[in-house]
This record gives structure tokens, C-alpha cells and sequence, in this order.
């Protein structure tokens, strides 16, 4: 997996709440494996206009000063909804190594982590004021740091945020948790000699 | 490993927790055994991964498939799938499936179905087991009082690699709900309802345990398709405490337990113990709940049948504001405007929320003798094979027919369109499934979730109504 320690780069607000893992991907293209690019796919209905591949450009992903956006801040429940860690891969195929929101859906959190994506939590409060600095700004960057698990925003206020600290190793070091878990056997062994047949069928 | 809890009140969830805890590591995560693995055709990147590592699935016999967001709903052979994308996933499960060991209830075979309806009907998904699945509705399972909950395609590779899981142990929040529903009121309507006062993000980061006398007096599949919905207020999973009704419901099932007096004896001690505190508490008159259609594009956005689309300019705030129009914008919806005179061009009634024997009964109920209204497109999409012939030999599916339902196979189908059920844009359909979200249906699609009887009743009225009135032979 990809480490993830440090990070300066332009982020893209979309100011929304609930914005769920449909609209991340829609369903239609959950059949491809991950050996194919997903950058095509993020935002895929939303990034055009009804009914047509042409591009909407009010969507602020396709804004000049948010084309190379690497941060993507929203309202809170950020990618609630389906499990599918598609939405994961479409956001990191392109360009994204950082999601921004008061809260995040469970799945979608659990998923970042293991594709070296760094979902990071910040008061409501906070979040409206960093979007307001970046709508006020196109193209303003911000700079994360995950030892220090700090935001600073455009307007050099440096926020705090918490992270769970396997989830911080596992990301500061680019560690895949199957590895990890795999050298653990003994104990899943001695679990499984202790449970016995136990919920088997 | 409990033991030392055991003179502690705890909530069914933290007996479940400690039961399944292989380890636990200092900073807080807990490596947890996973007693049931469900997989659906969704997934071949999971074996993908362990192919990729060398590595075998550890419990094949734990681990159950079936296919159902690729099948087609007009065919019963892989061969018939006619988008090669879709036949390819549903290949693939096979074939994993056949090369590691693992039970698939295929395509012909008389137990597919939905995954989420195949794990409860079949026995598989039991009272204290800790479930998982690489699908959000996982939850779903809970309603028998299981663990159960959604994981990402990474962590499916990880619990076919090592039967385990690294949890970080959620907060919990108990829902009450009192008194007696009324006539027409279903679970689904309570779950919307529950939805709409807590928020889609009211439940994040915690598990749910339901209580109350609404929820004691549910049948299974009510508490099926309660539980179903959990992941929708953001619940990490959604339980029901087993009593009478469950044990009645699992036994005899193909996969109940051997043990059958013992498994049911340890089912008897896993309720929440009287003083066990929950991290949140709601309350909820369950006597007050209306059947209930969604107007928005998330499951919050739910109204009892008798309101009206509400209006931007009462928004609590400038961003519900905004919010408000870009729905209202996006389900063609004006302000003001009754639910119970919106048109609807299709229904859907089927999903793992709503496509089990008790759903078509209701849906039947109220289709008997009538027929679906000109211009309208409706389905009935029974949840498994076994659902479908029970459904069969209760007569149903002629009902259904005579009153021009499309009467089709088991499989996900319309709730999330993987398989090419879709609704083209513009068209406005009332569905039993779990998502109103943008394009969940079709790019452009505009969903209302409600009830199968409510689904029914919209059918043959050609707009959404209250299906008491149906019901009291009003209409």
C-alpha cells in the first residue's frame, strides 16, 4: 500500500452533506477491476451534464484552479452508502490522497485506509471556514501532516485532528494490514482450538 | 475471555464483541473471528488480492455465495446474461467459488437469491454470530441478533485470508419504539421514520440495538427489512435481541444449528442485560407513524403520506437551503405539492429490504382485483428461489399478473441497477429498495422509497397514496 506522511496541494470544496459513494461512482461501473484507471468514473454523472458526456462546468472538479486538486473537502456523512471501495479507487485514480469532512461514512473510512487515502475529521466549524477560505480562493492549497495529524488551512491556522493510530502506522508506513494479521496465525489458531465448532453451522 | 465481564451488565453487542475477540492491541484495535463470511458476485477483486499474495481462504466452510447484483431478471442461466461485463461477474464467482471450496448458491440452484435474504431463510445467519459481507446491507442480518455488518472489498480479502477482522469497537445507541402501529404501518415505514427524526449520519460510528414493544411485536422479516435500513442513518450494524419469534423463524432451516437445544440455550443469554448503557439513546411513539414516501435524495428526506413537498424557504440553515433546491431540482418537485398527488411512471417492489414472502403478500393484497394504471411500469421482484416459490404456490404471481405486475426472477435487480435494471432518466419511480439517492436508479432516475403495499397501492392509483384508504376500500 502506499505511505501517505506528508502532504501540500490544492484542495477542491464541494460544499454538500451526504454526498454518498453513488454519486463517488455510480453503480454502472463497479464491474471493473482494479488494474483499470478510475479517474474516469469519479464523479462520472455529476462531472457531466444530463444526458450528454459534456462536461458541466459549474461541477467544481472541472474548474481550471481544481483540476490538480489532491484534497477534497465536504459536508459531513462524506461517502455514506455502499461498501464499494470503488469510490476509493476513483478518488485516488484521480489525483486524490485526502478527504476533508465533519464525518464520513464507516465503510468508506474503513476503505481509504487500506488504499493509502487519509480521510481526516474536523469540527463542522472548522470545515464551513476552510471551504469558505477555498471558494474565496480557487486553487488555494492546504498542507496535512500525518505525524503531527495537522491541517493547515490557506489562512495559516493549523487545525488538529484524531486518527486511530493503527490506522496512522499502517498509513504513515505504507503497511498492508493482511500482512500484519498473517503473523498473528498462532493466535487465530489457538482461537479457533478454544471456539471449537461454536456458530459452524 | 469475557469471563472477567461476565458480572458486569453488558449489551448484546459487547457480549457478542468480547465472544469473537481473538486479540486486542494496546492503541485500541481488536482482532475479531468471523463465525459467518456471505460473498455475492460483486467481489472477484478480493480473490484477485489473495491470488496476487499466495494465499488460500482459511474457512471455506464459513464462507457462503450466491450471486445477485449481475443476474439477470429475465433469465435463470449465466449463459443468458446479455451485457458480457455482467455475465463475466457472475462467472467469476463460480469459478472462485469452485476453486477454494466455498458453498455458492448459483444460478439453478434452488436456494439463490439476494444474499441478504439467502443468509436468514437458508438457517445461515444466526443469533450471536459475528457476519460479515462486502455489501452495506449486511446490517441486515442483525435483525436475528448477529453481529452483522458491510466491509470493503479489501477487508473481504482479509477475512477470506485469515477469518478475522481489526475493529476499532464502535459507540452503541439503543432505539425505542412504543406502542402499536396502525393498520398499513410496516417496517419499512418505521425505519423512515427513524431515519427522518435522527438524520442519514444520526447512527455513524455506532451499532444499533432496536427495542420496544413496535419492535418485540415485528415479525422476522419485519425486523429483516428494520435492521436492513440501519446503514442508512449511518449505523455500523443494526440488532434485534432473539426471543420466540426468531427461534421459531430459524428452526427447521436448512443450516440451523445441529445443536439445536444448546445453540437456542446460548441465544437465551445474549439480550442486553438489564443496566447495560448504550452511548445514545432514542425514543420513538411508534403508534404515531404513517406510512411513509421519501421526496429527497436521501433516506432522510421522508414524510408521512398525508404531507407535502416542503419548501427551501423554511431550511433550518443556508445549506439545507441549497440542498433542498438541488433535490427538489432533481426529483422535478415543486414546493407545496401534496405526495399524495405525484404520478409515478414505474414501481419497483423487491431489494434486500423489501422482496420477502410477507412483502408480496402485502404488495398482493393490494393489487388483488385491481390493475396497475395506464402508463405505469411495475415489477415484482421476489428476493430468492425460494421466495419465488412460495410466493408461486400461494397463487401470488398470478395476482400479480392479472393486474399487470411484471412478474420476474430473483436478484437484485431495479435497487441498484448493476445488472442493467434501470430507470431512464426523468422517470419517477416508487420503490421498496433502501437509496433514493441521485442516478442509484438509473442516471437521472428519481426514486421515492416506501413500503410493497404502498409500492402497490401507487401502481394501481397511478400516483403515491395512503394504502389504508385502499386498504378501508376507499379507492
Amino acid at each position: 500500500m502506499e505511505a501517505f506522511v506528508h502532504l501540500d496541494a490544492v484542495a477542491v470544496p464541494i460544499a454538500r452533506p451526504n454526498i454518498d459513494t453513488d454519486q463517488i461512482i455510480p453503480a454502472r461501473y463497479l464491474s471493473r477491476p482494479r488494474e483499470v484507471d478510475h479517474a474516469a468514473f469519479l464523479f462520472h454523472d455529476a462531472r457531466r451534464l444530463p444526458g450528454s458526456e459534456e462536461e458541466n462546468p459549474e461541477f467544481p472538479l472541472n474548474q481550471p484552479p481544481w483540476r490538480g486538486a489532491q484534497v477534497i473537502v465536504a459536508g459531513k456523512n462524506f461517502a455514506c452508502g455502499s461498501s464499494r471501495e470503488s469510490a476509493v479507487w476513483a478518488l485516488h485514480d484521480g489525483g486524490f490522497r485526502c478527504a476533508i469532512a465533519p464525518s464520513f461514512g464507516d465503510i468508506f473510512q474503513n476503505n481509504s485506509f487500506k488504499n493509502g487515502l487519509l480521510p481526516v475529521r474536523l469540527p463542522a466549524e472548522a470545515v464551513v471556514d476552510l471551504i469558505a477560505q477555498l471558494e474565496a480562493a480557487p486553487g488555494a492549497t492546504v498542507s496535512v501532516d500525518l505525524p503531527s495529524q495537522t491541517v493547515t488551512f490557506p489562512d495559516g491556522t493549523t487545525h488538529g485532528f484524531d486518527l486511530d493510530p493503527f490506522a496512522k502506522h499502517c498509513l504513515l508506513n505504507g503497511v498492508d494490514e493482511l500482512g500484519l494479521t498473517l503473523s498473528f496465525e498462532e493466535d487465530i489458531a489457538a482461537f479457533e482450538r478454544r471456539y471449537g465448532r461454536e456458530n459452524s453451522r | 475471555m469475557s469471563e472477567q465481564f461476565d458480572d458486569l451488565p453488558r449489551t448484546m453487542f459487547e457480549k457478542i464483541w468480547d465472544r469473537h475477540r481473538v486479540l486486542d492491541r494496546e492503541d485500541g484495535q481488536t482482532l475479531l473471528y468471523v463465525d459467518r463470511h456471505l460473498l455475492h458476485d460483486g467481489g472477484a477483486t478480493a480473490f484477485d488480492v489473495l491470488r496476487k499474495r499466495g494465499v488460500k481462504p482459511r474457512a471455506p466452510d464459513r464462507t457462503f455465495a450466491t450471486p445477485d447484483h449481475y443476474v439477470a431478471t429475465d433469465s435463470r442461466t449465466i449463459a443468458e446474461i446479455q451485457d458480457p461485463r455482467h455475465r463475466e461477474m457472475v462467472e467469476k464467482l463460480a469459478r472462485n467459488t469452485a476453486e477454494h471450496g466455498i458453498r455458492m448458491f448459483g444460478l439453478g440452484d434452488p436456494n439463490q437469491g439476494i444474499i441478504h435474504v439467502v443468509g436468514p431463510e437458508t438457517g445461515l445467519s444466526q443469533p450471536g454470530m459475528l457476519l460479515v459481507c462486502g455489501d452495506s446491507h449486511t446490517s441486515t442480518h442483525g435483525a436475528l441478533g448477529a453481529l452483522a455488518f458491510g466491509i470493503g472489498s479489501t477487508e473481504v480479502a482479509h477475512v477470506l485470508a485469515t477469518q478475522t477482522l481489526w475493529q476499532r469497537k464502535p459507540k452503541t445507541m439503543r432505539i425505542t419504539v412504543d406502542g402499536t402501529l396502525g393498520d398499513g404501518v410496516t417496517a419499512k415505514d418505521v425505519i423512515l421514520a427513524i431515519i427522518a427524526q435522527i438524520s442519514a449520519a444520526g447512527a455513524t460510528g455506532h451499532v444499533i440495538e432496536y427495542a420496544g414493544s413496535v419492535i418485540r411485536g415485528l415479525s422476522m422479516e419485519g425486523r429483516l427489512t428494520l435492521c436492513n435500513m440501519s446503514i442508512e442513518a449511518g449505523g455500523r450494524a443494526g440488532m434485534v435481541a432473539p426471543d420466540e419469534t426468531t427461534y421459531a423463524y430459524i428452526k427447521g432451516r436448512p443450516y440451523a444449528p445441529a445443536d439445536w437445544d444448546d445453540a437456542v440455550a446460548r441465544w437465551k443469554r445474549l439480550p442486553s442485560d438489564p443496566g447495560a448503557t448504550f452511548d445514545a439513546e432514542v425514543t420513538l411513539d411508534g403508534s404515531a407513524i404513517e406510512p411513509m414516501v421519501t421526496w429527497g435524495n436521501s433516506p432522510e428526506d421522508a414524510l408521512p403520506i398525508g404531507g407535502s413537498i416542503p419548501d427551501p424557504a423554511d431550511a433550518a440553515d443556508e445549506e439545507r437551503r441549497e440542498v433542498m433546491h438541488r433535490m427538489l431540482d432533481y426529483m422535478g418537485l415543486t414546493a407545496g405539492t401534496r405526495l399524495d398527488t405525484l404520478p409515478v411512471d414505474r414501481v419497483f417492489i423487491g431489494s434486500c429490504t423489501n422482496s420477502r414472502i410477507e412483502d408480496m403478500r402485502a404488495a398482493a393484497d393490494v393489487a388483488r382485483g385491481r390493475q396497475v394504471a395506464a402508463g405505469v411500469e411495475a415489477w415484482v421482484v421476489p428476493g430468492s428461489e425460494p421466495v419465488k416459490r412460495q410466493a408461486e404456490a400461494e397463487g401470488l404471481h398470478e395476482v400479480f399478473r392479472a393486474a399487470g405486475f411484471a412478474w420476474r426472477e430473483p436478484g437484485c435487480s431495479m435497487c441498484l441497477g448493476t445488472n442493467g435494471d434501470i430507470a431512464a432518466p426523468g422517470v419517477r419511480v416508487a420503490s421498496t429498495s433502501n437509496r433514493n439517492f441521485m442516478g442509484r436508479q438509473g442516471p437521472g432516475a428519481r426514486t421515492h422509497l416506501v413500503s410493497p403495499a404502498m409500492a402497490a397501492a401507487a401502481a394501481v392509483t397511478g400516483h403515491f397514496t395512503d394504502v389504508r384508504k385502499l386498504l378501508a376500500g376507499e379507492a
